[in-house]
């Protein structure tokens, strides 16, 4: 019998395609192992009934002749920050426990128009905020991945699409949507071992996914390799006019234009991103990487940017503040929950409803977002930090002078043990070090798995490309796969 | 413009007024949603998703909103910003999905421009005064909170959540209610030439805020007050008034004004306070990060440009070139409608004097009889200009045309077909209207021999036993020349 679970978007693709087997075979092997691995809570909701109504269309669809799409027979995961209509959308919060969307984003719209399915809504950092997915109101998302050294410490899957990590990686779907903020789809993709871009910003719709910094938010895919991302992203991408920052371009066919071959491509190594003290895995990775870039043709130059140590105080402004800003809607008037004490007024209900519906780090990202804006504040911190923004989005157009993409780590460490930074949120917020700049600057930008720790935990390269040029990065991360070698997999032990 | 001064125990004072209002713009649409922007409606019938706040859902500009705010911006000789930007004005309220409301305060779409109000615009010796506005930006309308459906809570309708406004500030130049209230109806009075707000205040499509202070003659600025929400351009009147008496008083008892926002009641007549300066929100302005800024290029402004009507200054000014009275012109241009219909007249090819007159007169004094605004009019401009045509070409005299008039009032039949069945037609029947003053002059053969001895006044008393014994149906020319070859021999 075929194990479908080792098998990735194009494969699914094609066999359904080609007849090899059907799309139902496939939906009820993955809605199997989702509800197998409880263990991971990789899950808030499962809909295998949405799964299979998918996969049985597209059997349908085939056996009339009708042209299948791009994602045909595809179960994926949907990352609860997408809202689906008649399913249950939280944002891994309590505020919006229970609150079931009478629409559907455009985004996971796409995606079904593509043919894919929908195993189930998968868990997250509240409201995306998060590196390690431990401030879910729904509990924890486990690693599959564990330790080489007999320990069976629990790890973080990385924040905050750690459910669609955890999933992808424990092979209980070949594929799922993350939205990455600054890191979100990348930092837990390099966790464990898959592969995730982050397009250029506008790239896909924000309509219909739950806000948490806009002017960074970005929704991109996440899978087992590269050809994969690119599939997957065609399908997702593309203009809408349901949201004003959406970009105004044809989808190109990034899956047609793969090519691992860089002749006369520049690779850009910023020197501010060999941070003092350095993790020695994550060094020894990135020179394998400039090495593999250097067979695959390019040349690897050295490049700056200058203002790299102040990206991550700047975002750590800029996003608080829309978030503030963005999460004002959740009041208990409207829709989600309500706490109104007995005998109590408007602002009795805000507060209750808020500090019950909101969990601590959430709590304590709207308090920032609040401080940075306030009356005598505002330009000390935010408009300081939206000076600092444009000096980053500077740095990388002149570093596009001299080369046509960077390569860095996508995070400074390998996984870490869940509980192990929860109390100093200053150590979490640092993992996102290599991942906000471009994030930032709106750019494209991709974490590839670049090899394993010394504890045996995968490690993540990233590739930043200029504005647009998802192609370039795409390539560079499979001229990349081609070469890391990596087949390392989470052993199944939930 | 006049100098008003009021009285105090302390000696004169001035009042430095400046006002905001909110004009909502005339649109299909919603600012940022594709729901209704329609008046009325069941309670939140006219909400999309955007208008609720939804979760993820994003705000679309409206065009449509934008550009009315530029025609505005043109129509007082505004400075247009090619750039502009939508910001968050931050706040908690029932009424308010979002927890804020788009706005904009760093960078409007409309910028410096002016407006030229006389104190009474019907009377051409009226100086005038140019009143400076700051800035016309857009933003939204919150919703209604509605107290009264429920024992013990408030109920929301968002019917006009994000119903698109215009924010005019002016400048505080106006020094006295007098100057406020013209300011206010020139303003309303462009808004409504050009479209972009229907200027209905008594169903909130306007509203002011009003900034009122004191100080001594040519002294400092004094501390303003703001009053909120004024819907009617007497109860503003009335509350600068008082506010400004209340202050003085204040003043001179050794009080001292605090800045604080008050709301007027319009049953007592007084303005009380709401808020102070203290218990002011922080409102955390910052850009919209869910929209880009709003570019406007040349196209899109000439287009604007295009498609603004001629304005009352310049109307004003065209009908006095084509013969009418100051007045005339005046009163005609003062209201859009007024000068629509007019137009309207002139363009059933009535003659502009005479349009107006029987304009501002017969039909006027007939609406105001039947207490009618001229939309109501039971007349339109071509049954008038059919019962004017009648008259220009002498089939009926003037005052045979005011009964026809008021036949066409009460019956709504056109005055041709009135004058046809009621045998209203003049005659020029001279053998007729000679038999009738033979008759007259041996009546009245006294008369004659006065008025030959030189009492011209006369002429008038033959004219009119004349037209009484034709029943008014002679036409008036024919008989003065018929009297003048008997009379004066």
């Amino acid at each position: 019998m075929t194990d479908f679970s080792r098998m990735g978007v194009a494969a699914i693709r094609d066999g359904v395609a080609n007849g090899e087997f059907k799309a139902v075979e496939v939906a009820e092997a993955l809605n199997a192992r989702v509800a197998n691995a409880k263990a991971l809570n990789a899950f808030i909701v499962e809909t295998p009934e949405k799964a299979l109504e998918a996969a049985a269309a597209v059997d349908a669809d085939r056996a009339a002749g009708k042209p299948l799409g791009k994602m045909a027979g595809v179960p994926i995961g949907m990352k609860d920050l997408f809202c689906t209509e008649g399913v249950q959308t939280t944002a891994a919060s309590h505020i919006l426990e229970g609150f079931v969307p009478t629409y559907e984003s455009t985004v996971s719209a796409n995606l079904w128009k593509a043919g894919a399915g929908m195993l189930g809504k998968l868990n997250l950092d509240q409201f995306a905020m998060g590196s390690s997915n431990e401030t879910s109101y729904f509990g924890n998302v486990i690693s599959p991945w564990r330790r080489n050294d007999g320990s069976n410490a629990a790890l973080a899957p990385g924040g905050s699409s750690g459910g669609s990590s955890s999933a992808i990686a424990a092979r209980l779907c070949p594929a799922a949507t993350g939205t990455d903020t600054g890191g979100s789809i990348r930092q837990p993709a390099a966790f464990t071992g898959i592969s995730g871009i982050k397009p250029t910003y506008g790239r896909c719709s924000r309509w219909g996914i739950v806000a948490f910094a806009s002017s960074l938010d970005q929704a991109g895919p996440m899978a087992r390799d590269v050809r994969d991302c690119a599939i997957m992203l065609e399908a997702m991408a593309g203009f809408d006019p349901k949201d004003s920052t959406s970009l105004d371009l044809p989808v190109p066919e990034w899956e047609a234009g793969l090519n691992s071959d860089l002749k006369g491509k520049r690779i850009g190594i910023p020197r501010e991103y060999r941070l003092d003290g350095i993790d020695e895995d994550i060094a020894a990775m990135w020179d394998n990487g400039i090495a593999w870039l250097k067979d695959a043709g390019a040349e690897v130059v050295d490049i700056s940017l200058p203002h790299t140590k102040y990206a991550l105080p700047a975002y750590y402004i800029i996003a608080p503040a829309e978030a503030s800003s963005n999460l004002a809607r959740y009041d208990g008037v409207r829709f989600g929950l309500r706490d109104l004490p007995d005998g109590s007024g408007l602002q009795d209900m805000y507060a209750a409803t808020r500090a019950a519906g909101f969990g601590a780090e959430v709590r304590r990202r709207i308090m920032i977002g609040t401080y940075v804006l306030s009356a005598g504040f505002y330009d000390a911190y935010y408009t300081q930090a939206q000076k600092v923004r444009a000096l980053i989005a500077r740095d990388f157009e002149q570093a596009w002078a001299s080369c046509d993409l960077i390569l860095a780590p996508t995070a400074p460490s390998a996984a870490f043990g869940l509980g192990e930074k929860t109390s100093d949120p200053l150590a979490m917020y640092l993992n996102d070090v290599f991942a906000v700049p471009a994030s930032l600057a709106g750019l494209p930008a991709m974490s590839v798995p670049g090899g394993l720790s010394k504890d045996g935990l995968p490690l993540g390269l990233q590739i930043i490309g200029k504005a647009l040029d998802e192609q370039s990065v795409l390539n560079a991360g499979l001229a990349i796969e081609e070469r890391s070698g990596f087949t390392a997999e989470a052993g199944e032990w939930w | 413009m006049s100098e008003y001064r009021i009285q105090g125990n302390t000696g004169e004072w001035e009042v430095v007024i400046g006002l905001e209002v909110h004009a909502q713009v005339t649109s299909n649409a919603k600012l940022f949603s594709g729901a209704s922007a329609a008046y009325g409606g069941e309670p939140n019938s006219h909400v999309s998703l955007v208008d609720a706040a939804m979760p993820g859902m994003l705000p679309v500009p409206n065009r449509e909103c934008l550009r009315q705010a530029v025609r505005t911006g043109m129509a007082i000789n505004a400075q247009i910003n090619r750039w502009s930007r939508f910001d968050r004005k931050n706040y908690f309220y029932a009424d308010l999905p979002q927890g804020y409301q788009i706005s904009q305060l760093y960078h409007p779409i409309v910028g410096e421009g002016e407006i030229e109000v006389t104190l009474n615009e019907k009377d051409p010796d009226s100086p005038t005064k140019k009143i400076g506005i700051e800035r016309i930006h857009v933003e939204q309308d919150a919703g209604k909170l509605m107290h009264d459906q429920h024992p013990t809570m408030s109920f929301v309708d968002l019917n006009r959540s994000g119903v698109a406004l215009m924010e005019i500030v002016s400048r505080p130049d106006m020094r006295s209610p007098q100057e406020a209230g013209a300011y206010l109806k020139k303003l309303r009075s462009i808004l409504r030439y050009v479209g972009s707000c229907d200027g209905n205040m008594e169903q909130g499509s306007m509203r002011a805020d009003v900034n009122v202070s004191v100080r001594k003659p040519g002294g400092p600025l004094g501390t303003r007050t703001e009053t909120k929400n004024v819907n009617s351009i007497r109860f503003m009147m009335q509350a600068i008034e008082y506010e400004a008496q209340r202050q003085i008083d204040l003043i001179e008892s050794g009080g001292e004004v605090v800045q604080e926002t008050r709301l007027f009641d319009p049953n007592k007549m007084e303005t009380r306070s709401m808020r102070s300066k203290e218990d002011a929100h922080d409102y955390r302005y910052f850009p919209d990060p869910d929209l880009l800024p709003v570019e406007l290029d040349d196209a899109f402004l000439e287009e604007c440009r295009e498609s603004l009507p001629e304005l009352p200054d310049a109307k004003r000014k065209r009908y006095e070139g084509m013969g009418l009275s100051a007045y005339n012109a005046a009163v005609l241009t003062a209201e859009a409608e007024t000068a629509f219909w007019f137009e309207d007249l002139l363009g059933h090819g009535v003659d502009p004097k005479q349009g107006s007159n029987w304009l501002l007169s017969e039909l006027f004094g007939a609406l105001n009889k039947l207490g009618k605004s001229l939309d109501e009019s039971p007349v339109n401009p071509a049954q008038a200009a059919e019962l004017l045509g009648l008259v220009a070409d002498g089939t009926i005299s003037g005052s045979i045309a005011k009964q026809v008039f008021e036949i066409m009032l009460e019956t709504g039949q056109g005055a041709a077909a009135i004058v046809e069945e009621r045998g209203l037609k003049q005659t020029n029947d001279t053998g007729a209207i000679e038999a009738e003053i033979a008759k007259i002059m041996a009546a009245n053969e006294d008369k004659v021999v006065e008025y030959r001895s030189g009492k011209d006044k006369l002429f008038g008393f033959f004219v009119g036993q004349t037209m009484k014994a034709m029943q008014g149906k002679a036409n008036p020319q024919v008989i003065n020349e018929l009297l003048k070859k008997v009379l004066d021999v």
